[in-house]
């Protein structure tokens, strides 16, 4: 059983499609905004996980190099979005985002 | 002048668009009198013109003047060019001198009438359109004449479209017309891709380079076009209905001019019918020669027991038409267009004549009705459809109108001596000219139908003139009729001048007068050839065409004239069978309608019941429909729920990385395949995590509504 003993660039490919899957499960099932708010980070996390294996994999610089946008960007997605949820609970008392339906019909 | 033949059709032109936008500002008199006066100038210029190309000599072939290029259209193209040629100065001569004295009777006859703008804008607008038909250098601008003044037909005939009749006349005579009309666009068609070319002088300058058949296709599709526009069988059937319209546009238009442009189209063409073939040996013209002398005779049978005093003159004009068709037909090229050139003479003044008949019944009818004098009512308008079931037209009703009526009563005789042939009258010479080279081309048959016909013709003229002006007036309305003004009475002597004088001024010597070396230039060498057998000489026949007239003169002078019906009653004919036969027109119209108006109908109906509501209607609203339902079934996608939407955003996402998968390069599928199987296992559980979110998302749930927030419901 070498893929027990030895850590292949599958293995970390592996764990990042489990960690982006439970992202997008959070997303999907989760009805606090917080909570889809963190599921979306693992899903980040989990595709920065690819994208340096796979970096190394290739004896490539690009992959860590858009690691760093990614982080970047999430810094910066991090601002609104909390932004954005704490005015959604000024306005109606809840995190459930559920309850984000203002627009429907 | 040749050069501004132009000027000649842009006159009545210039009336129509006065008289359409500036007409409110004048009287109606005054646009009366313009229209009048504009066409009068063109038949001054043309007078002008005609005598400048007489002194030409006969040398002159014809000139063609190009304003400019009309429509351009890959190498197909046609300018707008006159062709001034001795054809065309004839027709618009004729058109021109005829209609101006028909413009000034209307004048008259229409006073009182409230449209008398609208009516003379839709004369001068014909009078425009016939000379434009007549003009044109190619068979475009002909087709463009051609259409216009069936519109104007069509126009005139409904003219007091008030009373369904008129207008149903009017809508007969339109759409009898169109069929012939799609005939003569077809022949159009086949001509440009047959010679490349629509202006005459392409046309027959490379006749040689093309074979008979086709050609014999060409001219009859349109002489299909003709049946329709110069009533001739099978098509001859609106002709009598039109007389619906004014009279002085009867006269015009259904008997001078536009019904003769079926005998000008094929003159026009004389050098492609002279040699068409249409089967075999027989050629177009032989057709030509059959379908007019039946007609004449046919419509000769018709109008000899006609009690409507303008359905007779209709049918005898069908008549007439017939024998100029008959001369195109035998070659007689020359004697068609003089026949059409004298008919537009005495048949304009026979119709004037029963204008004025039926215009000064009208009054006395009124005389007696109103128990006033008859002036000042506008006759016009109740011509047709009179409160009382009176009938001015009817010729029962007249009666001795001789006395009351001198100047139409001899301006009459003249015109009904002309159309009867008698003895040195313009109509003798020319119907016997016809005749004669019928005989001389071997056509023995068609000669002698064309002789019984010339008796009932004299007959039928003369049964009309003895019941209208013979004898002692049968009833109140024609004792007190009295003559139309003068402004009515001088266009009729000055016609029957011409209907007396034109064929001794023009038409003599025999077969060589003014008249035939006129147009000999223009059609030497085309149409007649001797055929063989038995030649009558020239004497004989001009002695039995006299003596046919006569005799048919002297017939209806025994049975009407020597002792004339006192009453009504007694000028209504019994006859036999055959009287019926001709009474009812041979039920043509019956079996017209049964046979080809009724079926149009029945499928007119099932396409309003049946198509239009469950194949066109179903169409449009099962459209409508599927785009209700289908959006009825996308809305529910907007469910309102934010998570569904990232459930939409997942499931595409997953969808095109499954089709990436499928497509990517080689060589990334190899990298992919060395990286081993747990890269696609991760891919088939990435599947199997997809397949629960779809279970736990779609599964049955609260909706939004029933969801909604206490705190928005409170509020």
């Amino acid at each position: 059983m070498e893929a027990l003993t030895t850590i292949t660039t599958t293995h970390y490919l592996i764990l990042s499609a489990i960690l982006f899957s439970l992202g997008v499960l959070g997303v999907l099932m989760r009805r606090s905004a917080i909570i889809a708010f963190l599921s979306i980070e693992l899903m980040l996390n989990a595709v920065n996980l690819s994208f340096v294996a796979l970096a190394r994999d290739l004896v490539s610089l690009d992959g860590q190099v858009v690691v760093f946008f990614v982080m970047t960007v999430a810094a910066a997605e991090v601002a609104v979005g909390l932004a954005l949820i704490v005015a959604f609970y000024r306005s109606l008392g809840t995190t459930d985002i559920d309850e984000a339906h203002e627009l429907y019909g | 002048m040749i050069d501004l033949i132009w000027l000649i059709p842009l006159l009545p032109l210039l009336g129509v668009v006065i008289n359409t936008f500036f007409g409110r500002f004048l009287s109606g008199k005054a646009s009366a009198w313009l229209a009048t006066l504009l066409v009068g100038i063109a038949a001054a210029l043309t007078l002008v013109t005609i005598f400048q190309v007489r002194g030409l000599g006969e040398e002159f072939g014809g000139e063609t003047v190009t304003l400019y290029r009309w429509m351009t259209a890959g190498d197909f193209s046609v300018t707008l060019s006159f062709l001034v040629d001795q054809l065309s100065l004839l027709m618009t001569m004729v058109i021109t001198g005829v209609g101006f004295l028909i413009h000034m009777y209307s004048i008259g006859y229409m006073a009182h009438d409230p449209g008398i703008r609208r009516y003379f804008i839709y004369l001068n607008l014909f009078v425009f359109a016939m000379l434009m038909l007549v003009l044109g250098d190619n068979y475009l601008l002909m087709f463009l004449g051609w259409e216009g003044v069936g519109l104007c037909s069509y126009l005139l005939i409904s003219f007091w479209f008030s009373d369904t009749v008129n207008a149903d006349a009017g809508k007969k005579a339109f759409i009898v017309n169109r069929i012939g009309d799609f005939a003569v666009l077809l022949g159009i068609f086949l001509t440009w891709t047959t010679f490349g070319s629509l202006a005459y002088a392409d046309i027959f300058g490379s006749i040689e380079a093309v074979s008979a058949g086709v050609l014999g296709l060409i001219t009859f599709l349109f002489f299909v076009g003709c049946t329709g526009k110069s009533a001739q069988i099978p098509l001859y059937v609106w002709l009598p209905d039109a007389m619906a319209g004014p009279t002085p546009v009867s006269a015009l238009i259904h008997a001078a001019t536009m019904v003769t442009a079926g005998v000008y189209l094929l003159v026009r063409s004389a050098p492609m019918l002279d040699e068409a073939i249409l089967i075999s040996n027989f050629l177009t013209r032989d057709l030509v020669a059959w379908i007019g002398v039946l007609t004449a005779l046919f419509a000769a049978t018709i109008a000899l027991t006609q009690t409507d005093i303008k359905r007779v003159l209709a049918y005898s004009t069908v008549s007439q038409l017939g024998y100029m068709f008959l001369g195109v037909g035998t070659g007689a090229y020359i004697a068609a267009i003089f026949h059409l050139f004298t008919h537009a003479f005495f048949k304009a003044l026979l119709f004037l004549g029963s204008g004025s008949v039926m215009h000064g019944m009208e009054h006395g009818h009124h005389a007696i009705s109103h128990g006033q004098p008859a002036e000042a009512d506008d006759h016009a308008t109740d011509e047709h459809g009179h409160a009382d079931s009176f009938d001015v037209q009817d010729m029962r009703n007249m009666g001795g109108l001789w006395q009351k009526m001198p100047a139409t009563a001899w301006t009459f005789l003249i015109g009904g001596l002309a159309l009867a042939g008698f003895p040195l009258t313009s109509g003798f010479f020319s119907k016997d000219e016809i005749l004669t080279l019928t005989q001389h081309g071997g056509y023995n048959l068609l000669y002698v139908i064309g002789i019984v016909t010339a008796f009932m013709t004299a007959f039928y003229t003369f049964r009309q003139f003895f019941m209208v002006f013979w004898g002692k007036p049968r009833t109140e309305a024609a004792a007190h009729a009295h003559e139309s003004p003068s402004v009515m009475t001088v266009p009729l002597m000055i016609l029957a001048a011409f209907a007396l004088l034109a064929g001794l001024i023009f038409g003599l010597p025999l077969e060589d007068g003014v008249f035939h070396h006129w147009l000999e230039p223009l059609l030497y060498g085309l149409g007649h050839h001797e055929g063989e057998g038995y030649h009558l000489p020239i004497m004989a026949s001009l002695a039995i065409s006299s003596i046919v007239a006569i005799a048919g003169i002297a017939l209806a002078y025994l049975r009407y004239g020597r002792r004339p019906a006192e009453t009504v009653g007694e000028a209504t004919a019994k006859g036999g069978l055959l009287h019926a036969l001709s009474y009812n027109k041979w039920y043509v119209d019956e079996i017209y309608h049964a046979l080809i108006v009724r079926p149009y109908e029945l499928l007119a109906a099932f396409s309003a019941r049946f198509f239009d509501r469950f194949v066109i209607d179903g169409a449009v609203n099962g459209v409508a429909k599927l785009l209700s339902v289908g959006g009825g079934g996308l809305g529910r996608l907007q469910s309102g729920f934010v998570r569904s939407y990232a459930l939409g955003i997942v499931s595409g996402l997953f969808i095109i990385g499954f089709v990436m998968f499928l497509t990517i390069p080689n060589e990334l599928r190899n990298y992919f395949s060395q990286l081993g199987t747990p890269a696609i296992l991760t891919f088939v559980v990435g599947l199997g995590l997809l397949a629960l979110i779809l279970w736990t998302t779609l599964r049955p749930r609260k909706t939004v509504e029933a969801a909604a927030d206490p705190i928005t419901h409170t509020s």
